[in-house]
C-alpha cells in the first residue's frame, strides 16, 4: 500500500471514530439526564445507598436499589442504565478506531506518529479513551462518560480540521529518540490531566449542588444524584493529578535534554518551553495548595483547572501563533 | 507570670522579632504557593512578546512598529523577562523560601528517623481507621502476631506488653525533601551555567577552518564571569557538508529539509592529534571544554573580482543568509581593494534561481540545482567613518548606485562559471561556484550535569513523595475475662489514604486466632 492510501485509511478511521464517539456521548448524556430526572423530586436526603464504597482508590458507584427509592425513580434508573450500556460499547469501538488510525498513520510515515500536532492530539485522545475504557472494566464509571467523550470529540474534531497535517517525514531537528520519549510521555500526561480536570469539574458541580442543599431544583441537584459525592470526586481528581504530574515533570526534563541536543542549550525560553514550565508550576501550586492547611479543596481545584486551561492554550494558541523553535506543529 | 513571658507577649516586636516574623512568613506554605503562582504569571510575557536574548531583530522590529507601547514595555523589561529584577526577585524569594523550608524539615525528619514512633493515643476508635478482633491467644502472643503481621515495612515499637506503635513510609518525607533539595540544585545549576557558561556562533564555509578564540566568532555571548581570553584552544575544519531535501512533489512537504551532515576535523589543542566527526542536527560533537552544535546552514558565493587591468582585487567564498525555506539568500560582496572607488555588490544568491513577475528573482527549491546570483552594484565608501557595519548588507550612505549603459541601475544575473564585465572601467566579476556553509554554535555550560542530575533526583523524590503512603498503626491488646484477648487497631495516615480502613480490616482479619 502506498503512503497516500495508508494516510487515507488513517483519516477515514478517525472520522469513523468521531461519528461513533458522538453517538457514545449522546448515550452518556441521556444516561446522566435520565438518572438525574429519575431522582426523587423532594430529594431531601437522597438514598445514599447508591454511592460509594471507597475501597482502595476510585469511587465505586453502585446503582441505587435501596429501599428508599420509589418505583417511578427505580424504573427511570433502569431506563437510564439502558442508555449507558451502548454508550460504553460505542466508546470502546471509538477507542479501537482511534488506535487503528494512529497505526495507519505510523505505517504511512515510517516513524512513531508523534511528529506534529495532529498526531499528538490523536494520540492524547487515544490515551484518554483507553484509560477510561480500562477503568470502566474495573468499576462503573458511566457517570464520567460524558465528561470524557465531549473533550475527546473536541480534540479529534480539531485534529482533523485546523490542526490537520499531511503525513510526512520529520525535520532533521525532530529526528531524535528524545522526541519520541518526550512526546509520548507528554501525550500520556495530557490524557491523564484531561481526565483529572474533568473529574475536578464534576467535583465543583456536585459540590455546588450539595452546598445548595437537597431542596434545590434543577439539573445541578440531579447531577448530585448520579455522580459520586463531592469529597470522593475531589480525591479522585487529586489521585489522577498525582499520576499526571510526575509524567509532566519527566516531559519537561526530557524536553530539556532534547533541546540541548538540538539547539545547544537545554533551556531557551521558547514560547513552548515557557508554557510547559508554566503548566508545571501551576500544577505544583495545585499540589501545594492541597497540602496547605487553610486552603479549601475548592480553591485548590480551581488552581488545577487553571493548569488545564494552560494546557489547552499551550496546544492551541501557542502552537499556532507564537513564533518559536517548536515549529513542529506543522500547521 | 514571669517578667520574661510578659515581655514576649508585648505587641511590639523589635528588629529581631520582625526578622523572625518575616522569615516565618517567607518560609510558610502559603507564601510558597503565592510565589509559585506569581512565577507562573511572570513567566508568561516572555512567550507573548519577542525576547531580545532570543531574537534581537524581531524585538527591535516590534519596538519600531509600536512607537508608544514599545519603549514603555521595554522599560518594564517585557523584552527581557527572564533577566528582569521582578522575575529574578520572585525566583530568588522562592529559593530562599525553599531553603528555609527544607532545612528545618530535614532536621525534624532526621529526628523522626532516629526516634521512636509516637505514643499510642488513648482512644484508638477516634482515629480515622479503626478495627478490632477477639483472638484466642494470650495478650502478649496477640501483640507479637500484630507485629509480625505488620511486616518489615513498619518500624514497630512494642511498648509495655499490651500496646504497640508502628510507622511506615518514612521514604515519603525523604522523597519530598529530596525533591525540594534537588530543586535547589536545579536553580543553582541554572545560575552557574548562566554566570560561567558561554556560547558563540560562527559560520564556516566548506573548506574553511575555525580556531576557538573570541575574535573568530560572529557572535559570542559569555557569562558575566567568563574570561574570553581563556577559551579552550581547539580548532576545526569543515571538509564537506551534505544536505538533502524532500523532492517528492505533493504531500505538502516539498522542499522540507530531511538531513544535514557536516564532516569535521578537529584538534583539541594546537599539535594534538586530529579527529574526524560527522556533525548532525541533534548529534553534537563534544570537545574538551565545549560542545559543537549544528544549528544552521546556507550558501556562500565563491567569486573573484578583478580590476580593469585584470588584477584580482577580491576572491573567496562570501556568505549569504537564507531568507526563506527555499534558501533565497541575501548578502553583500564588499571589495575595498577596488580602484578608483570601493565597490559593493548586494543582492541574492539563489540555489535554484528563477526570475518571477511579481517577486523578482527568487529560489524555488532549497537544493543547489540551478544556482544564480542577482546582484546590484554600488561604489563609494564602504565603511564611512571607519565603522564597519553588518557584513551581509551595504551601508550605502556614502555610496552611489552604478548604472548600466541605458542609465538604469545595473542588474547582474550570473551563474557559476560565468563572468560579467562591469560598465565603465570597473573590471569584472566571476561567479566561480556555490559552496555550502555550516552555522555552528559552540557552547560551554559548566553546570549542565549538576542541573541534569538534580532534575532527575527531583523526579525520583517527587515520585516517592507522591506515591509512598505514610501510615501509623497503633495496637492495644487486653485480656478478655473468658480467656483470649481483644486486639484494638487504630491507624492514621498523612494526607489522603482512602485504603487505610481497608488495610486495617485486612490486617485484623489476617491475625492468627491462636
Ligand atoms: C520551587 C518551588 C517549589 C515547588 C515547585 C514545589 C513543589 C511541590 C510539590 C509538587 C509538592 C507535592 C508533593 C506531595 O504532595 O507530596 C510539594 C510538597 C510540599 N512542599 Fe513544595 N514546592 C516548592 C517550594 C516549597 C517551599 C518554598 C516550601 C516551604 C514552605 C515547600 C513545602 C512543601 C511541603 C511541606 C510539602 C509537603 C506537602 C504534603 O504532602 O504534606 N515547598 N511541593
Amino acid at each position: 500500500m502506498t503512503r497516500e492510501v495508508l494516510e487515507q485509511y488513517s483519516l477515514v478511521s478517525l472520522y469513523s471514530a468521531i461519528v461513533v464517539l458522538t453517538l457514545a456521548m449522546l448515550g452518556f448524556i441521556v444516561y446522566l439526564a435520565r438518572s438525574a430526572a429519575a431522582a426523587p423530586r423532594d430529594a431531601v436526603e437522597p438514598a445514599r445507598a447508591d454511592v460509594l464504597v471507597g475501597a482502595g482508590g476510585p469511587a465505586v458507584h453502585r446503582s441505587p436499589d435501596g429501599p428508599g427509592d420509589d418505583a417511578a425513580s427505580a424504573s427511570g434508573l433502569v431506563k437510564a442504565r439502558k442508555a449507558a450500556g451502548p454508550a460504553r460499547m460505542l466508546t470502546g469501538l471509538a477507542t479501537l478506531l482511534v488506535g487503528v488510525s494512529i497505526l495507519f498513520r505510523g505505517l504511512s510515515v515510517h516513524r512513531p506518529p508523534l511528529g506534529n500536532l495532529h498526531e499528538f492530539v490523536a494520540a492524547a485522545s487515544f490515551v484518554l479513551l483507553l484509560s477510561f475504557c480500562l477503568w470502566g472494566l474495573k468499576r462503573n464509571v458511566d457517570w464520567l462518560g460524558a465528561f470524557v467523550t465531549a473533550p475527546v470529540l473536541l480534540m479529534l474534531g480539531s485534529a482533523t480540521t485546523f490542526w490537520y497535517t499531511e503525513a510526512a517525514q520529520l525535520m532533521p531537528s525532530l529526528k531524535s529518540g528524545w522526541l519520541v520519549i518526550h512526546v509520548t510521555v507528554a501525550t500520556i500526561s495530557v490524557g491523564v490531566f484531561t481526565l483529572a480536570a474533568m473529574v475536578g469539574l464534576a467535583y465543583l458541580l456536585v459540590d455546588r449542588a450539595e452546598a445548595r442543599g437537597g431542596g434545590a431544583p434543577g439539573r445541578l441537584a440531579g447531577l448530585r444524584r448520579v455522580l459520586p459525592p463531592a469529597p470522593e470526586l475531589e480525591r479522585l481528581s487529586y489521585g489522577l493529578h498525582v499520576i499526571a504530574f510526575p509524567l509532566w515533570t519527566f516531559t519537561l526534563i526530557a524536553g530539556a535534554i532534547w533541546a540541548r541536543q538540538a539547539w545547544a542549550s537545554y533551556w531557551n525560553w521558547d514560547p513552548k518551553e515557557v508554557w510547559t514550565f508554566v503548566i508545571w508550576v501551576v500544577y505544583a501550586a495545585y499540589l501545594h495548595a492541597r497540602a496547605t492547611t487553610g486552603i479549601s479543596r475548592q480553591k485548590a481545584t480551581y488552581i488545577a483547572l487553571a493548569g488545564f486551561a494552560c494546557i489547552i492554550i499551550n496546544y492551541s494558541i501557542v502552537n499556532m501563533y507564537f513564533v518559536g523553535q517548536h515549529s513542529y506543529s506543522g500547521v | 507570670m514571669t517578667a520574661q513571658s510578659a515581655r514576649i507577649q508585648q505587641p511590639s516586636l523589635g528588629p529581631l522579632g520582625w526578622a523572625r516574623w518575616a522569615w516565618r512568613n517567607l518560609t510558610s506554605m502559603r507564601t510558597a504557593l503565592l510565589l509559585l503562582l506569581l512565577l507562573a504569571v511572570a513567566a508568561l510575557p516572555g512567550s507573548i512578546w519577542p525576547q531580545r536574548s532570543i531574537n534581537p531583530t524581531r524585538t527591535s522590529d516590534y519596538i519600531a512598529r509600536h512607537p508608544t507601547m514599545g519603549p514603555i514595555l521595554d522599560r518594564l523589561g517585557f523584552f527581557e523577562v527572564y533577566a528582569t529584577p521582578w522575575f529574578s526577585a520572585i525566583y530568588l524569594l522562592l529559593l530562599i523560601s525553599l531553603i528555609g523550608c527544607v532545612l528545618p524539615r530535614t532536621r525534624i525528619h532526621l529526628r523522626h528517623l532516629r526516634g521512636r514512633p509516637p505514643r499510642v493515643p488513648a482512644r484508638l476508635d477516634r482515629l480515622p481507621a479503626y478495627a478490632e478482633r477477639d483472638l484466642d491467644a494470650d495478650p502478649d502472643v496477640a501483640l507479637a502476631s500484630v507485629k509480625a503481621a505488620l511486616g518489615r515495612r513498619y518500624r514497630v515499637d512494642v511498648r509495655d506488653g499490651h500496646t504497640l506503635a508502628a510507622e511506615s513510609g518514612y521514604a515519603k518525607e525523604t522523597g519530598n525533601l529530596l525533591f525540594h533539595t534537588a530543586l535547589i540544585g536545579v536553580i543553582v545549576g541554572v545560575a552557574v551555567g548562566h554566570v560561567w557558561g558561554w556560547k558563540g556562533d560562527v559560520i564556516v564555509p566548506v573548506g574553511g577552518s575555525f580556531s576557538d578564540t573570541a575574535i573568530n566568532y560572529d557572535t559570542l555571548d559569555p557569562g558575566p564571569r567568563v574570561d574570553t581570553a581563556k577559551l579552550p584552544p581547539f580548532t576545526l575544519t569543515l571538509d564537506r557538508f551534505d544536505a538533502s531535501f524532500e523532492d517528492r512533489v505533493g504531500g505538502g512537504q516539498f522542499g522540507q529539509p530531511r538531513d544535514f551532515s557536516a564532516y569535521l576535523r578537529t584538534t583539541d589543542s594546537p599539535g594534538a592529534p586530529e579527529q574526524s566527526h560527522v556533525l548532525k542536527v541533534n548529534h553534537p560533537v563534544e570537545m574538551s571544554g565545549a560542545a559543537i552544535f549544528l544549528l544552521g546552514n546556507g550558501y556562500a558565493a565563491d567569486v573573484t573580482v578583478k580590476d580593469s587591468r585584470g588584477k584580482v582585487v577580491y576572491t573567496g567564498p562570501t556568505v549569504f543568509l537564507a531568507r526563506d525555506n527555499n534558501y533565497t539568500s541575501s548578502g553583500a560582496i564588499k571589495v575595498p581593494g577596488a580602484q578608483p572607488k570601493e565597490l559593493g555588490f548586494f543582492g541574492n544568491l539563489l540555489p535554484t534561481g528563477v526570475i518571477t513577475q511579481d517577486q523578482g528573482p527568487i529560489s524555488i527549491f532549497p537544493d543547489a540545482r540551478d544556482p544564480k546570483m542577482a546582484l546590484g552594484l554600488y561604489e563609494g565608501e564602504l565603511n564611512p567613518g571607519g565603522l564597519s557595519g553588518s557584513v551581509y548588507t551595504l551601508n550605502t550612505k556614502e555610496m552611489t548606485q552604478v548604472k548600466d549603459t541605458n542609465g538604469e541601475p545595473l542588474r547582474i544575473w550570473i551563474a557559476p562559471g560565468e563572468t560579467v564585465q562591469l560598465p565603465g572601467d570597473r573590471g569584472s566579476i566571476t561567479f566561480n561556484k556555490v559552496v555550502r556553509w555550516a552555522g555552528l554554535s559552540i557552547r560551554h555550560d559548566p553546570a549542565k550535569d549538576l542541573t541534569l542530575w538534580s532534575s532527575l533526583l527531583a523526579l525520583a523524590g517527587l515520585i516517592a513523595s507522591l506515591l509512598i503512603r505514610r501510615r501509623r498503626v497503633f495496637a492495644r491488646v487486653e485480656a478478655l475475662p473468658a480467656g483470649g484477648s481483644r486486639v484494638r487497631l487504630g491507624a492514621l495516615a498523612k494526607g489522603d489514604d482512602s485504603g487505610l480502613q481497608d488495610y486495617l480490616d485486612r490486617l485484623a482479619a489476617g491475625l492468627p486466632s491462636r
